[in-house]
């Protein structure tokens, strides 16, 4: 017979869990950390329904994300895992955890900084982007922007200057 | 020590790709992302006022010029001049893939009489479908997506004339009644800011680059110029759908576009080619399924894989 306390108990062992897995593109980071892992909720003690959302529109790991919370979840025990998709508000680099944004730095990349905010229509931007990026290697802020498109959808290529270190940043959105 | 691999996947111990099907029950169609529905859990009902043969009308309207322009983009990868711009016309086009897979999910969620009939068992989901089995005359998108790519300067005149069409709709559909459309249109917005900003930049180095670049670059803009005219026009859906409070009559956005187009085209130092609209047949342009020759050679090789193994599973 269930009982609250373990009704609880295994609220707190899904929250934990789901908050474990980690990005597949960026996995020094965990869900929880980048802010795609929104809400987790169980049902009794062997339910959970696990919401996320999209970096970007196309982001193609959304598949393995989900995969990785059922399979995850099911270990721990929970029969039945409902992953489903939360799309507002949509989603910022500003909710990267600073605990995110400690693990991006000491596995060399850049953290953003403050997303953009705008009221009224959508300024044209006809420069590059300039931001004060710093080196993740050796901490200089002589950096180059190398390329605005990285390797994933969410990072810009930066090279230092001083010791000419190539790094990803990851992009304010 | 010798060892023989055994490659026969029948063999009864199973092959060494049965571990790719981990955590699945039973695969899922080989040509999708494998996340079944990518509006898992979203509230999908149809807001009140609103017609549901609108809405979908409207997503597929939406979602197609994002699926074709996504499409023609992919034709750099491997191709363009260097590979930074590879990357970032292969970013861009995934971003408009994104959208176009959710507008597409919409539609066919608002009013599953959009998706094409498949046979019973088709692991196919509704928004693949509506992208590999539809048929010409069922795409509702604009005419500028679908001509064919050009050079780089064809590219990126084209992805910056369709950008600050698009960033202007998304702008104000991101207040949608619908809340499906607000969402997908305020993430879009986030998105199409900076396809515009990067078209915009090279279509200003380009014109102000060499004598050939901006031949090239005036050439595109004169060619392309004719289907612009069509983004403006109001198909019957989408003043029915700015009405109910749910969608965007284009015709509303001419004046936000023209003046960032005539903002760019101005430093660029190029004028607005002088040429005339491109016609439809008996009032009918691409939003009735009215297409140029190229899209049937676009749908042929985007659709052709799919359609041939309309099961295909791993």
């Amino acid at each position: 017979m269930r009982t609250m306390a373990t009704e609880e108990l295994a609220e707190e062992l899904a929250r934990e869990v789901a908050g474990r897995i980690t990005d597949p593109e960026m996995p020094m980071l965990t869900l929880a950390d980048l802010g795609v892992l929104r809400d987790v909720e169980t049902t009794g003690s062997e339910r959970v329904t696990v919401w996320i959302t999209p970096t970007y529109s196309g982001c193609p790991a959304m598949a393995t994300m989900r995969d990785d919370l059922v399979h995850g979840l099911q270990q721990a025990g929970f029969a039945d895992v409902d992953v489903c998709v939360r799309l507002q508000p949509p989603w910022s680099s500003d909710w990267i955890s600073e605990r995110g944004r400690h693990q991006l730095a000491a596995h060399g990349l850049s953290a953003p900084g403050p997303a953009p905010r705008r009221e009224g229509p959508v300024p044209l931007t006809l420069l590059p982007p300039r931001r004060a990026v710093t080196c993740p290697r050796c901490r200089s802020g002589e950096t180059e922007l190398t390329s605005e498109f990285g390797p994933t959808a969410c990072t810009a290529l930066y090279r230092c200057a001083s010791c000419g270190e190539p790094f990803e940043h990851v992009k304010e959105i | 020590m010798n060892q023989t691999h055994d490659a026969n996947p029948a063999h009864e111990a199973g092959s060494v790709y049965d571990g790719l099907l981990a955590g699945e029950a039973d695969g899922h169609w080989a040509f999708g992302t494998s996340f079944e529905d990518p509006l898992a859990g979203v509230d999908t009902t149809v807001p009140e006022g609103v017609d549901p043969g609108d809405l979908a009308g409207y997503c597929l309207m939406l979602g197609d010029d994002a699926l074709v322009l996504s499409h023609r983009l992919t034709e750099w990868c491997s191709n363009a001049p260097d590979l930074e711009e590879d990357v970032a016309l292969a970013n861009i086009a995934l971003d408009l893939l994104g959208q176009a897979r959710l507008l597409l999910a919409r539609a066919a969620a608002a009013d599953p009489a959009v998706v094409p009939a498949l046979p019973d068992g088709s692991p196919v989901p509704p928004e693949d479908a509506l992208a590999f089995f539809r048929d010409e005359p069922h795409f509702r998108n604009v005419r500028l997506v679908e001509a064919p790519t050009g050079d780089f300067a064809a590219t990126v005149t084209r992805l910056f004339l369709c950008a600050c069409w698009r960033l202007a709709l998304l702008e104000r559909l991101a207040t949608s009644r619908d809340q499906v459309l607000a969402a997908v249109a305020a993430k879009g917005v986030t998105e199409v800011t900076y396809h515009r900003d990067y078209a915009a930049r090279w279509l200003v180095t380009l014109a102000q680059g060499t004598e050939e670049s901006r031949r090239r670059t005036s050439t595109a803009l004169a060619s392309l110029w004719p289907a612009v005219d069509e983004l403006f026009g109001s198909h019957g859906v989408e003043p029915r759908m700015a009405a109910a409070g749910a969608g965007v009559d284009p015709a509303t956005v001419r004046a936000d576009v023209d003046a960032v187009v005539d903002q760019v085209l101005a430093a660029a130092g190029l004028e607005r080619p002088q040429v005339p609209a491109m016609s439809g047949v008996r009032d009918r342009t691409g939003r009735d399924g009215l297409h140029t020759e190229a899209f049937g050679h676009l749908l042929a090789e985007m659709q052709a894989v799919a359609r041939a193994h309309p099961m295909g599973m791993w």
